[in-house]
């Protein structure tokens, strides 16, 4: 087994070495790679004055080096257990990304600007709840707008979000479900500012419509398979004229937020990465053109060991797939990339400030499973959406966990742990379980059309909701350590300003009565046809749409009329 | 004639609870868990999909002769719970108990309870809790509809 992963990392190794040899073989070719990635080591040392190295290993002729390689492996090295790169956090920080999203576009690129600034390199955009439900904001209840996220309706409005913003020089997540309007207005601003698509980075989060309707209904506009249609179109069509976006985060964040436990979280976010695998493969892609560009989204919860378990069973389990299953062979393909959240859903109302320990500990575990990029909750999450203040802390928290604590010095430092192999073998096990079931109901898609993935969530909500009524998990303050508190004292992000959100939808309104409505009718009337044609790229004509100043709203309403509304498949 | 004891005493139908979401926010975790508690107290529950409009809760309520309807808001959605209140009552729905569960700031829990929403709910809150509030506003509710004096 081990000899098979062996060679398909490296085709031309010589036939016939002892174990021993295999073993400093690949040992090496790790070192070399990493001293490729990392030529003049920075050397650690810690405060008695021990070095320490990137990584602690067993050595050649070591009873359970065989075990090693087959089941470990070196950093960036088949099985992956370790890690995607040979030199991990040593190498390379994760991506502190922190979610923003407020209130208008104005306030939005104030708050961006003031990132930037502060050397954030990678951005991000959350829209408001009206957007996430496909409308513009006139479309909806003005109290509603504008409180968890940024109101972008019109190729105007993402212009002001990202004034003064280089857009050759960041990577943009953009919270953009199907059919994808969001990009559509990057896009068009980039060609607006002369900005080549080929220099446009980022990644369009929320693409994995499974999820959705598995979870987290929020995002859904389109009916399943208008949506299964779209995201491929919305594929294709990056991979061909904006190829450094990311154009697919495969999410398990949802799952895992609405009851699942993490080994069900882990396995069904890689049951929907191998249902969009062969969607890609029947609409003709190879598998090494798409898979390099699959990204993966994990809540982290405060259970330490059994997340860091999760990270590492998944990831050995990811390029096991990949390469059985779909015979990948691009060593990109194979790298488990994933941005981690904190779990909003350990975080209590009770004793707030709780949560900034709760947040670190979780943060802690992300990172020991070998995450590419971080978001922290602010602690505030569950009062309202974050204050800055707490979200300073939140960022904070990611600055201390790698500068002062050294946790980043080590890579894998939980690995060969008894406990942690082993848990980490036992969850790859339950999740290897939870696959053949779903490939058994005929893969993801039909799983999540049936029902079956809502139920196996919703049972295990419940169960974890008993044990906590029955006192057999402990939350702080909540059903244990209860202390007296006053909630007028937190402090609570203001609602936006009346007159701001009315200025807001005058503006919508007013953009759209003075637009070319002959250009306006011909776009919507091109989607339209687009979405009924099988053969036509439905997100290039949300493209063409945005261009020709069609909105957001209009967007998702023609579509929902041509593809059919998304609602819940299971309601009980 | 021998008949069991349940059906010597009054027919007394159990509490009657509609559980939903209104505005823009889809989050139906606490929504679902909450509904299977009522449920496995006894209690009838009408559970929909998220995103309903006031309107289609105030039929439903009619529809479904509702005592309690229970409102999940875990966004802002709360913020048009005032308008639910002033649906029922002009529905003649006047005694129907609304309440909800959620994120809501203390400020806004205020206005809502002097908007006539009888219970905010917040994170944290025990099953038992839950379950004995909701039933005593269904005993309320049903009182009031029928004349007579709620206590």
């Amino acid at each position: 087994m081990s000899e098979q992963r062996l060679m398909a990392n490296s085709p031309e190794k010589p036939e016939q070495t002892s174990p021993s040899e295999t073993f400093t073989a690949e040992r090496d070719r790790w070192a070399a790679a990493y001293r490729r990635d990392l030529p003049e080591g920075p050397g650690v040392v810690n405060r008695s004055g021990i070095e320490i190295a990137p990584l602690y290993a067993p050595k050649a002729g070591d009873p359970g080096a065989t075990a090693y390689l087959e089941k470990l492996g070196f950093p960036g090295r088949v099985p992956m257990t370790r890690g995607i790169y040979p030199t991990m956090h040593r190498g390379q920080r994760w991506s502190q990304r922190q979610l923003i999203g407020l209130g208008t576009p104005e306030e939005h690129n104030a708050r961006l600007l003031r990132m930037i600034d502060a050397g954030a390199n990678a951005i991000s955009l959350i829209p408001c709840n009206s957007v996430y439900r496909g409308f513009d904001v006139d479309q909806v209840e003005a109290p509603l707008l504008g409180t968890c996220g940024v109101t972008v309706n019109t190729v105007d409005d993402m212009d002001v979000c990202l004034r003064n913003v280089d857009l050759a020089a960041v990577s943009t997540a953009v919270n953009d479900p199907s059919p994808f309007t969001l990009l559509a207005l990057l896009l068009v601003v980039a060609e607006r500012r002369g900005v080549p698509w080929t220099q446009i980075r980022g990644t369009s989060n929320q693409s994995d419509y499974l999820s959705h309707y598995v979870a987290n209904h929020m995002f859904f506009r389109l009916a399943l398979p208008g949506a299964r249609r779209v995201l491929m179109d919305q594929l294709i069509f990056t991979s061909r004229q904006v190829p450094r976006w990311n154009p697919l985060s495969v999410v398990g964040q949802h799952m895992q937020q609405a009851g699942a436990t993490p080994a069900e979280a882990m396995a069904l976010t890689l049951c929907s990465a191998i249902q969009y695998a062969e969607d890609c493969i029947a609409r003709g892609l190879e598998p090494d053109a798409f898979l390099p560009r699959f990204t993966f989204f994990f809540d982290i919860s405060i259970s330490f060991f059994e997340e860091a378990a999760k990270f590492r069973a998944g990831r050995r389990l990811w390029q096991k797939i990949v390469r059985e299953r779909f015979g990948a062979r691009d060593e990109r393909s194979w790298r488990f990339k994933f941005h981690g959240q904190t779990s909003g859903v350990d975080l209590t109302r009770q004793q707030p400030l709780n949560n900034v320990a709760r947040s670190t500990i979780q943060a802690m575990a992300g990172i020991f499973g070998g995450l590419q990029s971080l978001h922290v909750d602010a602690y505030d999450e569950v009062l309202s959406s974050p204050t800055e203040r707490a979200a300073r802390i939140a960022v904070a928290t990611q600055n201390i966990l790698r500068d002062e604590a050294h946790l980043t010095d080590v890579i894998d430092p939980l690995g060969g742990s008894y406990y942690v192999e082993q848990l980490t073998d036992e969850m790859e096990a339950r999740m290897v379980e939870i696959i053949a079931r779903v490939d058994a109901a005929g893969g993801m898609y039909r799983a999540v059309e049936s029902g079956l993935v809502q139920s196996m969530i919703g049972e295990s909500a419940l169960a974890f909701q008993e044990r906590v009524e029955r006192g057999q998990e402990t939350i702080v303050g909540v059903n244990a350590y209860q202390v007296q508190e006053d909630e007028f004292s937190h402090q609570w992000l203001a609602r936006p300003e009346r007159a701001v959100v009315e200025a807001q939808i005058e503006r919508v309104k007013r953009y759209r009565a003075d637009r070319d409505q002959g250009r306006v009718q011909k776009a919507s009337d091109a989607l339209a046809r687009a979405a009924n044609s099988a053969d036509a790229n439905v997100f290039a004509a949300v493209v063409d749409a945005a261009r020709a100043d069609v909105t957001h709203g209009e967007i998702c309403t023609i579509l929902r009329k041509e593809l059919g509304d998304g609602m819940p498949l299971v309601v009980s | 004639m021998l008949s069991n004891s349940s059906k010597e005493q009054a027919p007394v139908r159990p509490p009657r609870i509609l559980i939903t979401k209104i505005g823009l926010d889809g989050h139906d975790r606490g929504s679902r868990i909450v509904a299977a508690y009522l449920r496995d107290a006894g209690m009838d529950v009408v559970y929909t999909a998220p995103w309903q409009r006031i309107a289609t809760v105030v039929k439903l309520a009619l529809e479904e002769d509702v005592d309690v309807v229970g409102v999940s808001s875990l966004a802002t959605d709360h913020l048009i719970l005032p308008q639910l209140v002033a649906g029922l009552r002009e529905a003649g729905l006047g005694h129907v108990q609304v309440v909800v569960g959620g994120i809501v700031p203390p400020q806004e829990e205020q206005d809502l309870l002097a908007a006539g929403i009888a219970r905010v709910f917040h994170p944290g809150s025990a099953r038992e809790e839950i379950v004995s509030v909701v039933g005593q506003l269904a005993r309320q509710a049903r009182s009031a509809a029928n004349g007579g004096f709620a206590p």
